[in-house]
C-alpha cells in the first residue's frame, strides 16, 4: 500500500474518533450543567474541558467569558479551531476522499455523508435547538463508520492503519479526560506536578497550537458525597462506562477504581489498555523491515497497562503517570509516521 | 441557421424509432414523479460524491465549511439513443480515425513520411508547441501512442442530407492528451438503471460497465516489453483536480493504486512507487496529468505533480506512459482539417467519419474570409479546451465581435474557424418543462493490442437555451447514452 494512502487512513480514523470524544466531553459537560450547581463548579468543568484539548488560549482570543455557550460554539461551530467537531469531521472527510478508492464504497459515502449532514444540521440551527441529540448524533456517525470500516473492508494493510489511527487517538483522548477530570476534584491523587505539562496533541500537517493550560481552582474539600456521585459518573457516562462500573464491580463509586476501570481494565472498551492491546496488535499486522523499535516501544507500552496495578500507578501519582503515558502514545504516532507513513527515503 | 435536427423528434413532430418505446413510458410519468427522480439523482450523486472542481470559482455552499469548490454536473434524465446502424459506422469511423492518428504521431517522431511527402506541412508539426522533440526516435510498445481517445462528435443537418432529415455525424475534434468524463458516461447509466429499472427491460441498452476492464487490460498490454505481471497505477495531480473523482473512481474499478507525483521515485533506471513496505516497481502509469508537468527535470521545473527523472526511464523503454508523451501533435486543431488526408496516407481508405470544414488563420485567404464572416463562424483558439477562449459568431454582440477581432488580427495563426453547426438537440429536464437543448458526444476509444470501444460514450447537454457549449465548466450537464441493440 501507498504511504501516503496509510497515512491518509491513519488520519481519517484519528480524526473521526476525536470527533466522537470530543461530543462526548462536551454531552456530560452539557448534561451536567442541567444538574444544580454553583457557577464556579460548571466554569470549572468548561475551563476542564478546554485545557484537555490545549485550546485554552486559543479560545481566550476569541472569547472574553467561559461559558458554556461560548465552549460549546467554539468545540462545534468553529472551523479555525482544530479540535472542534466541525474541523475534525472535515479532517476525516478529506482525508477519506483522498483516497476513496482505498474504501469501500459504503465507508466513503458514511463519511461524506457525514460531513454534508453535519453542514445541513448546523444550517438548520439543529444543535441550538438541541444539544445533546447533536452530540448523540456525531457518536453514532462515529459508530456507523467505525462499523461500516470494519464491516465492509477487506482484512488488510488498509483496515489495520486505520484501526491503529482509531485506537491510539482513543487512548490520547481517555488519558487526557482522566487527567483533568482527576485534577478538578480529586488533588490528593496527584501528587508532584500539574497539568501545565501535559503533551502536545497530535495532529496532521497542521501546526499545533501550544497547549497551556489553566490551573483549575483548588478543590472545595467540603463538598458532598452526593456531589462526587454526579462528578465521577458524569467522567463514568463521557465514555459510556458507567453501566460497565457497575456491572464490573457492583459496588459505589469511588475515585481510583473508576481510574482503574478507564486505565488497567483490558475489557473495557475505551481503556488505556484495551486501546493498547488493539494498537499492538494491528500494528503487528502491518510491521516491515524498519519498524522493530516503534513496536518494542508499544509493546512495552502494552506490558506496563498489561501488569500494572492503580495502586501503584496513585502511589506515583496520576498526573505524573498519565503525563508520561501521553508522552508515549505521541512517540509512538511519530514512529509510526516515520517507519510506514511519512514517503521513506531512498 | 437551419433549425436544428432532433434526436427525438422529427421536424413533422413524429417521434424517431428508436425513442418510440420511450416516448410511450415519457408519456405516462406523473410529473411529481420525474421532479422526485430528479431530486433522488442529486442527493445519490452528493452522496457518493461525484463533484467536480470548477476552477476560480466561489464556492456555493454556503455556511459550510467546505474546503473546495465542489459542484455537481447536472444529470438530465431524459437519455440520448443512438439506433444500433447508426452506432456501427460510427465505431468503424472511430477505429479507422484513431488507428490513422496513432500511425500519425509513430510517423511524426521517426521517419516523417507524411510530411516529406507534403500532405501536412512540416511546419505546422516542427514548429507547433505541441510537437515533442524528446520523442524523436523514442519506441513506445506497439507504436501506440493515445491509448485512451476521446473524440467529441457532433450531429447537424448537413446539407447531403437536409432533405430526409436524417442529420450527419461530424467529428468536432480529437482529444488524444488525457481525455476526461468516462466516469460520468458509467456513473449515468448506474443511475438511470438505480432510478429507472423497468426502462431497461423495456429498451436492450448495450451495456457500458465493462469500460474498466477494457482499460486494464489495454494497459497491461502495451506494458514494457519482458514484463508479465505489469504493475499499473494511476497517476492524479490530487484531490483538488477538477477531475479527481474520475481518477479515484478509475483506480478503484481497476483494483490498482491511485498515486500522485510525491508518491513516485526514479531509481537505478526504473520508477517505483513508495508503500509501506517500502518500494515497489511500477510498469505502466496511466497518467492524468499533462505532458509539462510530468517530469520537472525536462519540462516546467516548477512542477510538484510528477517526478524528476520520469522521462529518460521513459525514453529508455523502462516504463509506459499511457497516453504517451507528445500526443499533442495529433489532436491540435491545427492538425485536425488534416486528419481525412491522413486516413487516405496510412491507411488507403476513405475517412469514414466527416469533419467539419475548417478555415485556418493562419492562411491569407481564409483569415480574410474569416474576418467577414465571424458572425456566423465559431472561431477557437488552436490550442484551447474546455469552451475557453472561443468565439460563437451568431451569439455574439457587436462589441464582443469587434473585442475577438482585435485578438484574432493580433496572432491570426492562433485560430481557427467553422462553421456554425446547428448542433442537434435532444429533449432536455428544464424549469419550465421538457424542452429541446442542444448536444454533442464523446465516445472512448481504447488502443493497445486492440482498438476497442464501449457503445455509445458521454453526452454532454447545453443546458442553457440556444447554448451551443457543452462543457461542464461552462455550465453544461450530462446524459445518458444509449445503443439500443435491436
Amino acid at each position: 500500500m501507498l504511504s501516503r494512502t496509510a497515512d491518509h487512513l491513519f488520519w481519517m480514523a484519528r480524526y473521526m474518533e476525536r470527533a466522537e470524544n470530543t461530543a462526548r466531553m462536551l454531552d456530560v459537560n452539557y448534561q451536567t450543567l442541567l444538574l444544580p450547581q454553583s457557577a464556579d463548579m460548571a466554569e470549572e468543568g468548561w475551563r476542564g474541558l478546554l485545557s484537555i484539548s490545549e485550546l485554552t488560549e486559543h479560545f481566550a482570543k476569541q472569547f472574553d467569558e467561559v461559558t458554556a455557550d461560548n465552549v460549546m460554539r467554539f468545540m462545534v461551530h468553529d472551523v479555525d479551531n482544530p479540535s472542534s467537531i466541525a474541523s475534525c469531521l472535515r479532517a476525516a472527510r478529506e482525508n477519506a476522499r483522498a483516497v476513496r478508492g482505498a474504501l469501500t464504497t459504503e465507508v466513503w459515502e458514511t463519511q461524506n455523508q457525514t460531513w454534508l449532514e453535519f453542514n445541513r444540521l448546523l444550517r438548520e440551527g439543529a444543535f441550538e435547538r438541541d444539544p445533546g441529540t447533536f452530540f448523540e448524533w456525531v457518536k453514532f456517525r462515529s459508530h456507523l463508520s467505525r462499523g461500516v470500516t470494519v464491516g465492509t473492508m477487506l482484512q488488510d494493510e488498509a483496515l489495520y492503519f486505520l484501526r491503529i489511527g482509531t485506537f491510539l487517538e482513543r487512548a490520547d483522548n481517555t488519558a487526557r479526560l482522566l487527567d483533568v477530570k482527576f485534577h478538578a476534584l480529586a488533588g490528593e491523587y496527584f501528587g508532584a506536578g500539574n497539568v501545565n505539562n501535559s503533551a502536545p496533541r497530535a495532529g496532521q500537517a497542521q501546526p499545533v497550537p501550544q497547549g497551556e493550560s489553566v490551573r483549575p481552582a483548588e478543590p472545595d474539600r467540603t463538598e458532598s458525597q452526593e456531589v462526587d456521585f454526579y462528578h465521577w459518573s458524569a467522567i463514568l457516562r463521557s465514555v459510556s462506562g458507567f453501566e460497565v462500573y457497575r456491572k464490573v464491580y457492583r459496588n459505589v463509586i469511588r475515585p481510583e477504581r473508576v481510574a482503574e476501570l478507564l486505565i488497567l481494565r483490558p475489557d473495557m472498551p475505551r481503556s488505556l489498555a484495551a486501546c493498547m492491546n488493539e494498537a499492538v496488535a494491528n500494528l503487528e499486522l502491518v510491521a516491515n523491515e524498519q519498524s522493530s523499535e516503534t513496536m518494542r516501544r508499544a509493546g512495552r507500552l502494552q506490558a506496563d497497562l498489561q501488569y500494572g496495578r492503580i495502586d501503584e500507578i496513585l502511589a506515583t501519582g496520576l498526573h505524573a503517570y498519565l503525563t508520561q503515558f501521553l508522552d508515549r502514545v505521541g512517540a509512538l504516532g511519530v514512529g509510526i509516521s516515520r517507519d510506514f507513513l511519512v514517503p521513506m527515503k531512498v | 441557421m437551419k433549425s436544428p435536427f432532433d434526436e427525438m423528434n422529427t421536424a413533422s413532430g413524429e417521434v424517431r424509432e428508436q425513442y418510440r418505446r420511450y416516448k410511450l413510458w415519457l408519456d405516462r410519468q406523473p410529473g411529481a414523479a420525474m421532479q422526485a427522480r430528479r431530486e433522488e439523482a442529486e442527493m445519490i450523486f452528493r452522496r457518493v460524491g461525484i463533484t467536480f472542481a470548477v476552477y476560480g470559482a466561489k464556492d456555493e455552499e454556503a455556511g459550510s465549511a467546505n474546503g473546495g469548490t465542489e459542484r455537481l454536473i447536472p444529470f438530465d434524465l431524459i437519455p440520448r439513443v443512438i439506433p444500433k446502424n447508426e452506432w456501427v459506422e460510427m465505431e468503424a469511423g472511430l477505429r479507422q480515425r484513431v488507428t490513422a492518428l496513432n500511425r500519425f504521431i509513430h510517423d511524426v517522431y521517426h521517419d516523417q513520411e507524411i510530411l516529406k511527402a507534403g500532405v501536412v506541412p512540416a511546419e505546422q508539426v516542427l514548429s507547433n508547441s505541441q510537437f515533442r522533440k524528446e520523442m524523436m526516435g523514442v519506441a513506445v510498445p506497439g507504436h501506440i501512442y493515445s491509448h485512451v481517445s476521446g473524440i467529441d462528435i457532433v450531429r447537424a443537418a448537413g446539407p447531403e442530407n437536409a432533405a430526409d432529415g436524417s442529420g450527419t455525424y461530424y467529428v468536432l475534434e480529437d482529444n488524444l492528451r488525457v481525455p476526461s468524463g468516462v466516469s460520468y458516461m458509467l456513473e449515468n447509466r448506474k443511475m438511470m438503471m438505480r432510478l429507472f429499472p423497468e426502462l431497461f427491460s423495456l429498451h436492450r441498452v448495450a451495456p457500458v460497465a465493462h469500460y474498466p476492464d477494457l482499460l486494464l487490460e489495454t494497459l497491461r498490454g502495451v506494458a514494457p516489453a519482458g514484463i508479465n505481471e505489469p504493475t499499473v497505477v494511476v497517476l492524479t495531480p490530487g484531490m483538488y483536480n477538477s477531475a479527481y473523482f474520475e481518477h479515484a473512481f478509475l483506480a478503484q474499478q481497476m483494483g490498482v493504486e491511485l498515486v500522485e507525483g510525491q508518491d513516485l521515485m526514479v531509481r537505478d533506471g526504473f520508477v517505483y512507487m513508495r508503500t509501506t513496505q517500502g518500494p515497489k516497481r511500477v510498469d505502466v502509469i496511466y497518467r492524468r496529468v499533462d505532458d509539462d508537468f510530468l517530469d520537472p527535470s525536462v519540462f516546467r521545473k516548477d512542477s510538484t505533480l510528477g517526478c524528476a527523472g520520469l522521462l529518460d526511464v521513459y525514453r529508455a523503454g523502462n516504463i509506459t506512459l499511457s497516453n504517451a508523451v507528445g500526443t499533442g501533435i495529433a489532436d491540435d486543431k491545427s492538425i485536425y482539417p488534416y486528419v481525412p488526408k491522413m486516413i487516405e496516407f496510412y491507411l488507403g481508405e476513405k475517412a469514414i467519419l466527416h469533419n467539419v470544414p475548417t478555415y485556418l488563420c493562419r492562411k491569407a485567404d481564409d483569415l480574410k474570409y474569416v474576418l467577414a464572416h465571424m458572425h456566423e463562424l465559431v472561431i477557437k483558439e488552436v490550442h484551447g479546451a474546455g469552451g475557453y477562449g472561443m468565439l460563437v459568431g451568431p451569439a455574439a454582440s457587436k462589441a464582443e465581435i469587434a473585442e475577438f477581432r482585435a485578438v484574432l488580427e493580433a496572432n491570426p495563426s492562433n485560430y481557427i474557424a467553422q462553421p456554425t453547426l446547428a448542433l442537434s438537440s435532444c429533449p432536455t429536464f428544464v424549469d419550465s418543462g421538457i424542452a429541446p437543448r442542444h448536444i454533442d458526444l464523446r465516445p472512448y476509444v481504447l488502443s493497445g493490442k486492440t482498438v476497442q470501444t464501449v457503445p455509445g460514450g458521454l453526452t454532454r447537454v447545453a443546458l442553457k437555451d440556444g447554448s451551443l457549449v457543452v462543457n461542464s465548466s461552462q455550465g453544461g450537464g450530462t446524459k445518458d447514452t444509449w445503443v439500443l441493440e435491436d
